[in-house]
């Protein structure tokens, strides 16, 4: 069939508004604060026969967008072996099983047959993180699981609506086995809403432009995708480029976890490979395949964000399954860390790889990580238990234009953070502060942005507190001469000491009393270029406004300065640069 | 002051744009308009409107009353042109306008900039601390406060702002740290963050009070230059100034709530298009306002327009008070188009500005640009522009389509190029009205679609067909829309009080007194206008959610004294008609109670828009010509079509598509098979496939 260059586009930009007004109405209507304010959650139309990525909610959370066509094509896959039963109209499968095309167990994706003319047309899928899936810890991030059981409650695919009717008996397992579960079914009910809207303009745009033409559409807009693609690649010189990141520890066994990346560009694709990185640990730190793969996604779609969300352009992304890691985990390893965590470990080793091919396009690395602290207890005032999650950024790298913009949020995260108000309005705590992480952008050309300082005393009755961050061991990687950003630090005081968790990052169930503080600083981001480049004004700057000591601005730039009259000791700088540049 | 026999009888609108400073001038008495269009100062906008006043042809002494329409804060917002301002603010809490709320600008791309309002050394903190229930956790130390005043007048600021955390729920601090500023700052030049919004959220709220502070002595001299140069002249009638709410504020408020005027530009065109629709009988509008640069888009239900009260700027920069809610959705006339490295056409969002402009200005613009596929298509006239260049540029434009955009699309020619660039930019825009449209719970099928702005009318038929919207309007002024909407603006107050309860705990008295208190400060601003009203509206409503959400929606209400239940079945039933879903088995929550007072002015005649006297008995006088113009509504082709001159159409006309209509700052474009009408106050509307095959 011929297509019309401009029905191309058209359509293109029809199958990209029917995802968008899905993922609207999934936000707008839904309940768990993750969903509605932090947009952990990703809508999309993918292919009947193959589960490909058609199209995808461009406010989508980035980490699903790899993992969402796997975990469609493991349904259609299940379904003709016979181990899931077949579709009708009206249906919706319900699963969040991480091996099954998954991310960690509060991630649960729906998934509705699409059909035209009593055909299976396509298949349209949404997922969103649910507050709570049962499991050790509330909220499921149990930094200590060993066995993915202690992680929550496994759904495989099941028909939680059999011809638009909603099966009550599998809703009821589910609700008994999750905590604050009067809420959910709001949540269920904008999940499958959202997968209504969808349908309904599906529907529209095929009676518009026809089903064939729309059909040839979608498969001329992969191809188109794949070239654009190639042609990003290309800006790539021909070799092959490698980097190490770490993450802190698993949770339970207390060293470092390597992951080593090499990227190989030949001809106009490339091909990742992650042989030689740690094997699958003990704790929560693994990842599943479909998460590994969506990490590189995301990635290169942070480095070439032109490339369009379709399965086209993860064509000519050849990634060599990482057998024998634990980045490529199996039943029945913990994997709560590799949505949140691990994935963005391994967005580092991408970016820290390519920077040097592509230093225009790649930033040093970000802080990497989603700051995960929970505190769970009893509120005696108001007589009622609670879980407070406080996600907080972090400094971004600083690249080949700008300085690092300072807290911001996850490479695989949108979400704002919750205000401080809101947060006292809820729970018994009192911040005393919420600051710049000051000193914490790693030094370059162009330095890392800067994290966060904040510290939260508990006011009433009793808590625990868990940890589930990263970067502790090593601060966000510099790049191309630039220094490491400062590495996140959390400092407990109870019982009148002060002391930091033996896993750094990584801590479950701290016993907390009234007046018992925490207090995190997050890690800056890594700088970008030599520091002792940087325009000694621009050092004076960022001391006159108290982001850099005097100290800082002589150890980690190389700049003099005179704090009397707040100017740059030129021949004291001279001295200093020279000096450290031979060094 | 002059005195004279005449009686003022002129209310005049002067709204300032980027380009031009516009004045509509309306004769209470004849309904005699006059229009004048002078080009901006932007150095002192004060230059223009004077200027306007004068080509507008009415004595100071004949007009009782000004209103105005600014972009002094709107533009130093977003060229970041602020007074020195400082913060004094919480101890631990100086970096809240720095940090943000941890997010980037786009979800892919790890870059990004961001510069706070405030600069850190400028945000000092002092000794004082506020729970969430309002009590007491640290007294403010006023020593601390007075020595943050010592550094900052020091420092050369000129404002200051007192944001305290949890000032929503006890003022004390801020207004006694406030007292203490003001032994040495001018009043208005202290702002309190729970002032302007009395709402939980320190990161908003104290943007929003940052940007107050920082616009207000702008603001403040700018309004006593002009209003000091008009005093001069002899002007002794009322003055008022557009807020963002499409309100009019009294003088002595504007300054204190400077905040509020940012984009009230757009709100006053959208509140034009509100009340031309209401005056048609169309109740239910998109007003789709698209100039050289961008396209702003607002829903007006039952003829009132959308509110929103979480406007982001730009990137990190909310302000958190009641305005229009206006969504820019991109594309205008300048708008760049290319294709992209997979061969696929691509429109905006690069755009040439006024300078150099599209190719057709012959400014030396070299990228192809929506305009310049207009008049390619023969949809603008090109005799019109060569007349201001030296005639070269309609082969320029065709050279540019053919080779930027024909060739690499598989060898188009240049007028197909242009087609299918007017296309996608039609698809785009229409795929952001949609969104607009279903953001705020609305089809957009049930509306009329409401055309202005210079390139608005010349897109909207194809709009309509694109959304499946039945129904066009096109005002008399599409290119003075924003003034009209200063003569008709109403006084308006809003106000908004948290109340954060699960409804089965609201104690209805403590609501009902609520809505009164509001009411009752509402009045007596009223009261302390001069401007004349003919009544006094009262507009209520709730914010609800389920509990458990996060995401609020609006409830309006027809009685300031409603109990329980039925807070609790409208709320169903606006989530309903939202949603589709129903949640029975969840309860509901109140956070918020909103009421809005407004003094309505009395309806201006709109019926001599455009002059009476001046328009051609029959249609065929004013028809000017022909031209071939390009359409492929149905299947492409060129189609030879009458050109109409806009002012000399009969009072009374009709016309099929296709036509082509043309008047001083804008074309309205027929496609065929659309029927057009001319009706009473001078507005065309056009009926969409009416006019059959």
């Amino acid at each position: 069939m011929r297509l019309d260059p401009v029905d191309l586009s058209v359509i293109q930009a029809g199958l990209q508004q029917v995802c968008d007004e899905m993922d609207l109405c999934f936000s707008r209507a839904a309940f768990s604060p993750v969903i509605a304010e932090a947009n952990d959650r990703s809508d999309g139309l993918y292919a009947a026969g193959d589960g490909a990525l058609i199209a995808q909610g461009a406010g989508g959370l980035p980490v699903f967008v790899g993992t969402m066509q796997y975990s469609t094509r493991v349904l259609i896959d299940m379904i003709r072996d016979g181990s899931v039963a077949g579709p009708r109209p009206g249906d919706v499968y319900i699963v969040n099983d991480p091996y099954l095309g998954g991310t960690h167990l509060m991630d649960v994706r729906f998934a509705r047959p699409f059909y035209r003319s009593g055909r299976l047309w396509c298949w349209l899928s949404n997922t969103g993180h649910w507050p709570d899936i049962g499991g050790a810890v509330p909220g499921g991030f149990s930094a200590s699981a060993t066995e993915v059981e202690q992680e929550g409650l496994r759904l495989p695919p099941v028909k939680l609506f059999k011809e638009g009717e909603l099966d009550r008996e599998i809703l009821s397992i589910i609700t008994s086995n999750i905590r604050v579960p009067d809420q959910r079914i709001g949540d269920i009910k904008a999940q499958t809403a959202a997968l209504t809207v969808g349908e309904e303009r599906l529907n529209l745009l095929l009676d518009r432009y026809g089903d064939d033409t729309v059909s040839a559409a979608i498969a001329e807009l992969r191809h188109r995708a794949a070239d654009q693609m190639r042609a990003c690649i290309r800006e790539i010189p021909e070799g092959t480029w490698s980097s190490v990141a770490w993450v802190d520890s698993d949770g339970v066994e207390n060293r470092p976890l390597a992951i080593r990346l090499s990227v190989t560009r030949s001809t106009d694709e490339l091909h990742f490979d992650f042989s030689g990185s740690s094997p699958p640990c003990a704790g929560p730190m693994n990842s599943v395949l479909a998460t590994t793969l969506s990490s590189v996604y995301l990635a290169m779609r942070h480095i070439f964000p032109e490339a369009p969300l379709s399965a086209g352009a993860f064509e000519p992304l050849h990634v060599i399954r990482p057998v024998g890691t634990f980045l490529d985990a199996s039943y029945p390893r913990p994997v709560s860390g590799c949505a949140a965590e691990v994935s963005q470990r391994i967005a580092e080793a991408v970016f820290a790889a390519l920077v040097d091919a592509l230093p225009h396009r790649v930033t040093a690395a970000p802080a990497g990580t989603s700051g995960n602290f929970a505190l769970g207890g009893h509120d005696p005032a108001a007589d009622r238990g609670y879980v407070m999650y406080q996600l907080s950024g972090g400094g971004y790298g600083g690249n080949s234009e700008t300085d690092g913009l300072s807290n911001g949020c996850s490479t695989i995260g949108i979400s704002k953070a919750p205000p401080v108000e809101i947060m006292e309005q809820n729970f018994p705590v009192l911040y005393r502060q919420y600051a710049l992480h000051e000193g914490s952008g790693g030094p370059g050309l162009h330095r890392g942005g800067f994290g966060l300082d904040y510290e939260v005393e508990l006011r009433r009755g009793e808590a625990t507190a868990s940890f589930v961050m990263d970067h502790g061991r090593f601060g966000p990687q510099g790049a191309r001469g630039g220094g490491d950003g400062a590495p996140n630090r959390v400092t407990i005081t109870s019982d009148g000491r002060q002391w930091t968790p033996e896993h750094l990052s990584k801590a479950q169930d701290i016993p907390l009393v009234a007046g018992d503080r925490v207090r995190v600083r997050t890690p800056g981001g890594g700088g970008f270029g030599n520091p002792l480049d940087r325009d000694p004004e621009l050092v004076l700057e960022d001391v006159r406004l108290g982001r850099y000591t005097f100290d800082e601005a002589r150890t980690m730039f190389g700049v003099v300065i005179d704090l009397g009259a707040m100017r740059v000791d030129t021949p004291a700088t001279a001295r200093e640069r020279n000096r450290a540049g031979t060094r | 002051m002059k005195m004279t026999d005449t009686e003022p009888v002129y209310r005049v609108g002067v709204d300032v744009g980027g380009t031009f400073t516009d004045l509509v001038s309306l004769d209470d008495a004849t309904g005699e308009v006059r229009i004048a269009k002078v080009p901006s100062t932007p150095d002192n906008q004060a230059y223009g409107v004077l200027a306007a006043l004068e080509a507008g042809g009415s004595a100071l002494e004949e007009i009782s009353l000004i209103v105005h329409g600014t972009t002094t804060t709107t533009n130093a917002v977003l060229e970041r042109t602020f007074s020195r301002t400082g913060l004094v603010t919480t101890r631990g809490f100086r970096d809240v306008l720095e940090l943000g709320r941890r997010t980037r600008p786009a979800p892919y791309g790890m870059k990004g900039r961001f510069v706070p309002i405030i600069p850190r050394d400028l945000r000092l903190e002092v000794t004082e601390r506020i729970d969430a229930a309002g009590e007491v956790v640290v007294p403010l130390d006023d020593d601390s406060v007075r020595a943050a005043a010592d550094r900052l007048h020091a420092a050369g600021c000129e404002a200051v702002v007192v944001h305290f955390i949890h000032s929503y729920a006890n003022p004390v601090h801020e207004q006694r740290a406030a007292e203490i500023l003001r032994e040495t700052w001018p009043g208005d030049h202290v702002t309190m963050g729970h002032a302007l919004l009395s709402e939980s959220r320190e990161f908003e709220r104290g943007v929003t009070a940052a940007v107050n502070a920082s616009v207000q002595p702008l603001l403040q001299r700018y309004i006593t230059r002009l209003t000091r140069e008009l005093g001069q002249r002899g002007y002794s009638g009322e003055f008022l100034v557009m807020n963002g709410n499409g309100g009019m504020v009294p003088l002595e408020l504007v300054p204190r709530e400077a905040a509020k005027t940012v984009m009230s530009g757009p709100a006053s065109g959208v509140i034009a298009a509100a009340r031309t629709g209401a005056r048609a009988g169309v109740r239910h509008l998109i007003s789709y306002d698209m100039g050289g640069t961008s396209t702003d888009v607002a829903l007006i239900r039952d003829a009132e327009p959308a509110f929103s009260s979480e406007t982001e700027v730009e990137y990190g920069l909310p302000i958190h008070v009641p305005m229009v809610d206006v969504r820019t959705v991109g594309a205008g006339g300048g708008s760049i188009a290319r294709v992209n490295a997979a061969g696929l056409l691509e429109v905006g969002p690069e755009s040439a500005g006024a300078v150099p402009g599209p190719v057709c200005y012959g400014r030396g613009g070299t990228r192809p640009t929506i305009a310049d596929a207009n008049l390619l298509l023969g949809r603008l006239d090109a005799e019109r522009l060569t007349s201001v260049s030296d005639g070269s540029v309609p082969g320029l434009v065709a050279k540019v389509f053919e080779d930027e955009i024909g060739r690499p699309l598989g060898g188009l020619d240049p007028a197909a190029a242009a087609a299918a660039v007017i296309r996608l930019a039609n698809t785009r825009m229409a795929g952001a009205i949609r969104m607009v449209s279903v953001s705020l719970g609305a089809d957009p099928r049930d509306f009329v679609l409401f055309a202005f702005g210079g390139a608005g009318p010349l897109h909207a038929c194809s709009l309509a067909r694109e959304l499946a919207v039945p129904e066009v309007m096109v005002p008399a002024l599409p290119g003075m829309t924003n003034a009209l909407g200063c003569v008709m603006a109403d006084l308006r107050h809003d106000f908004v009080n948290t109340l954060n309860r699960p409804l089965d705990q609201v104690d209805e008295a403590e609501l009902h007194a609520v809505f009164a208190d509001q009411v009752r400060r509402g009045d007596a601003l009223l009261d302390r206008s001069r401007v004349a009203i003919s009544r006094r509206d009262r507009v209520f409503g709730v914010e609800m959610q389920f509990i458990g959400q996060s995401h609020l929606l609006r409830v309006p209400l027809d009685t300031p004294t409603p109990d329980r239940a039925l807070l609790r079945r409208r709320f169903e039933e606006v989530y309903w008609e939202r949603f589709r879903i129903e949640l029975p088995e969840i309860g509901a929550r109140l956070v918020a109670v909103a009421t809005s007072v407004i003094g309505v002015r009395s309806e201006p005649d709109l019926s001599r828009l455009i002059d009476p006297e001046a328009r051609a008995a029959r249609l065929e006088d004013a028809l000017t010509g022909s031209r071939p113009v390009f359409f492929d509504a149905s299947g492409p082709r060129w189609i030879t079509t009458p050109v109409y001159r806009r002012d000399l159409l009969p009072a009374a006309f009709s016309i099929k598509g296709p036509a082509v209509i043309e008047q001083l700052d804008a074309t309205t474009l027929i496609e065929p098979g659309d029927l057009a009408r001319g009706e009473a106050n001078g507005n065309i509307r056009i009926r969409i496939g009416e006019a059959g095959p």
